[in-house]
């Protein structure tokens, strides 16, 4: 590693240090871990959406829908004993989600902004005929897969850390192996390059459909997680997911760029955790749970928009410097 | 190898900016000809590239590749068996994919897409190999995105890329314009190299004339979605850029009376 690159890191090492002596001195312990794992399981959304943002380069609005997809199928097999069934469906029902949303866009050339909308809007009346018509689902006293697992591990072990650790690591590891496979690369190329794609005999359209599918059935195991985790289901839960994907994503790109596969899945995790930090030390300071959203949409805007104010800025000064030295001279 | 039968393709159909871009056009070439394509802008060239490789589907007429009627067949199917080089070097590789990676691609052109590893030791080793042929120094620097070479090493990277499945066609569309003279000359002479090596059936668009007399073995002329000459044989020996240049800017000026007369 070379000097300038040391330097460049010292910057980021303050925040980070910075970040942890203050969720240090903020949060309790309980607070520290439940963020946390919380973090661990929006680590999943994130990962969605970096397919979808970052490798296919389209931003899919599908997402809002599919985690409540992911949510409904979850808690409606927990709520009839089915856990580990649950999550797996929910898997399965986000592929399929975004399979309709790469169809439209592919084979019926619906725009890619439209067409994750119109997926969105059919989600709606899907996820509550899925949960019988009810906008909320309690699983209390139904066996979740972290009740499960409570009683499987000793007594006082972190569980919760534990299971929500564990199933990231196992998506981290399967996302990174698919990105080097052969079918990976042509998806990767696809967001790249689609010409050169096609000419390298790769359909890109399919490429495309398989992309969305990976991305929603991410994003709904998320919401299949997160559902059990809190136990409830709720049918507005997905709303705001896209964008808070989205900033746990650019959050992590400021730690870990964006250069190569491991540090954008770093940055999707890291970020992902480091959101729901931030999220908890707001709420710590008095933000409101109804103000989540419209924070996450300015954490989005300002990071996208950095770099045009900082271009903006830089030329005013400039112009404000060469008329000062006409002035004087 | 490539026979077009009465080829017919319109732009903007039944508008005023209606254009003919192929009329009633028939080609065919032989295996293993190197066919230079020239033409003044707008005469079809391009088209005709497209055409072939399935960029734009034709009105009417029939496309035969080694007899395969491919005219149905969709741009990435057509893919398995033409490799093909763009005049923007940007378009022919995957800027933020390394150069193994993009070698790795177009690798499994023509097979199924797996879940295996994208690149084995095995096809480093080659990809190496090949690489220290171009003499571009690329063999070193196989972890590089590709975004990060220039023009002509991208092109040439292209090249390599569009030829290591040896593919039965291959299109060359102005590949040398954006580069600058020395690298031009030197992306063609690797192009000739690898030509040759494989015997590959070529099919080449220039607007250097000398290059399209220098190289191949045959040379056609287009005007107007039209086969205005094909030489080739003796014809084409005792061919200079001078006389090729006169029936070039004759055709050019076709083009031009009829803008004028608009």
């Amino acid at each position: 590693m070379n000097s300038k690159k040391i330097v460049s890191l010292i910057p980021k090492v303050i925040l980070i240090v910075l970040l942890l002596i203050i969720i240090n001195i903020q949060l309790s312990t309980t607070q520290i871990t439940g963020t946390l794992e919380q973090g661990f399981i929006y680590s999943l959304l994130a990962l969605g959406i970096f397919i979808s943002l970052r490798i296919l380069d389209i931003p899919d609005l599908t997402v809002d829908g599919s985690f409540t997809l992911g949510v409904a199928v979850s808690v409606m097999f927990a709520y009839n004993g089915h856990p580990f069934l649950g999550i797996l469906l929910s898997v399965v029902a986000g592929a399929l989600a975004g399979m309709v949303t790469g169809i439209l866009q592919t084979k019926l050339n619906v725009q890619p902004i439209l067409a994750g909308i119109i997926t969105l809007t059919g989600l709606y009346s899907v996820n509550l005929h899925i949960m019988d018509g009810n906008p909320n689902v309690s699983l209390w006293k139904k066996e979740t897969i972290f009740s499960f697992f409570e009683e499987i591990l000793p007594e006082n072990a972190p569980v919760k850390i534990i299971v929500t650790g564990g199933i990231t690591l196992i998506v981290i590891i399967v996302v990174y192996w698919f990105l080097n496979t052969q079918l990976g690369m042509a998806l990767r190329a696809t967001g790249d390059n689609e010409y050169m794609v096609r000419a390298s005999s790769i359909n890109s359209d399919r490429m495309k459909i398989i992309g969305f599918a990976i991305a929603n059935a991410l994003v709904a195991m998320c919401g299949g997680v997160i559902a059990q985790y809190n136990s409830a289901g709720d049918a507005n839960g997905g709303t705001g997911m896209l964008v808070a994907g989205c900033a746990s994503i650019i959050i992590g790109e400021v730690f870990f760029g964006k250069h190569t596969i491991v540090s954008c899945i770093l940055s999707s995790v890291v970020g992902a955790t480091a959101y729901r930090y931030v999220l908890s030390l707001a709420m710590s300071i008095g933000m409101k749970a109804i103000d989540f959203k419209l924070f996450s949409a300015l954490i989005v805007a300002v990071a996208i928009s950095i770099p045009t104010v900082k271009r903006f800025v830089v030329k005013t000064y400039n112009r404000m410097r060469d008329k000062g030295g006409k002035v004087n001279a | 190898m490539l026979k077009l039968y009465d080829v017919n393709i319109t732009f903007n159909k039944n508008t005023v900016n209606e254009r003919k871009a192929l009329s009633d056009f028939n080609l065919n070439i032989e295996k293993g000809d190197f066919v230079t394509v020239i033409g003044s802008n707008g005469a079809g060239k391009s088209t005709l590239m497209n055409v072939v490789c399935g960029t734009y589907g034709v009105d009417s007429g029939h496309i035969y590749l080694d007899d395969r009627d491919i005219t149905r067949l969709k741009e990435y199917q057509r893919a398995k068996i033409i490799g093909r080089l763009f005049q923007d070097p940007l378009k022919g590789t995957a800027p933020n994919m390394t150069i193994e990676e993009n070698l790795g691609l177009a690798y499994g052109r023509g097979k199924k897409r797996t879940l295996a590893f994208g690149i084995s030791k095995k096809d480093i080793v080659l990809f190496r190999e090949k690489l220290a042929k171009l003499g571009l120094g690329l063999e070193d620097r196989m972890k590089t995105p590709v975004g990060l070479l220039s023009g002509g090493q991208r092109q040439a990277l292209t090249l390599m890329m569009a030829t290591i499945v040896t593919p039965k066609l291959l299109l060359l569309d102005e590949h040398t314009a954006a580069l600058d003279p020395k690298t031009a000359g030197k992306v063609m002479e690797i192009t000739d190299r690898i030509v040759k090596e494989n015997n590959i059936t070529t099919l080449m668009i220039t607007h250097n004339i000398q290059n399209a007399l220098d190289y191949g073995n045959r040379t056609i002329v287009l005007s107007q979605g039209r086969l205005l000459m094909d030489i080739k044989g003796d014809d084409r020996k005792n061919m200079t850029t001078e006389k090729l240049m006169k029936l070039y800017s004759s055709s050019a000026n076709d083009v031009m009376t009829d803008k004028m007369l608009l």
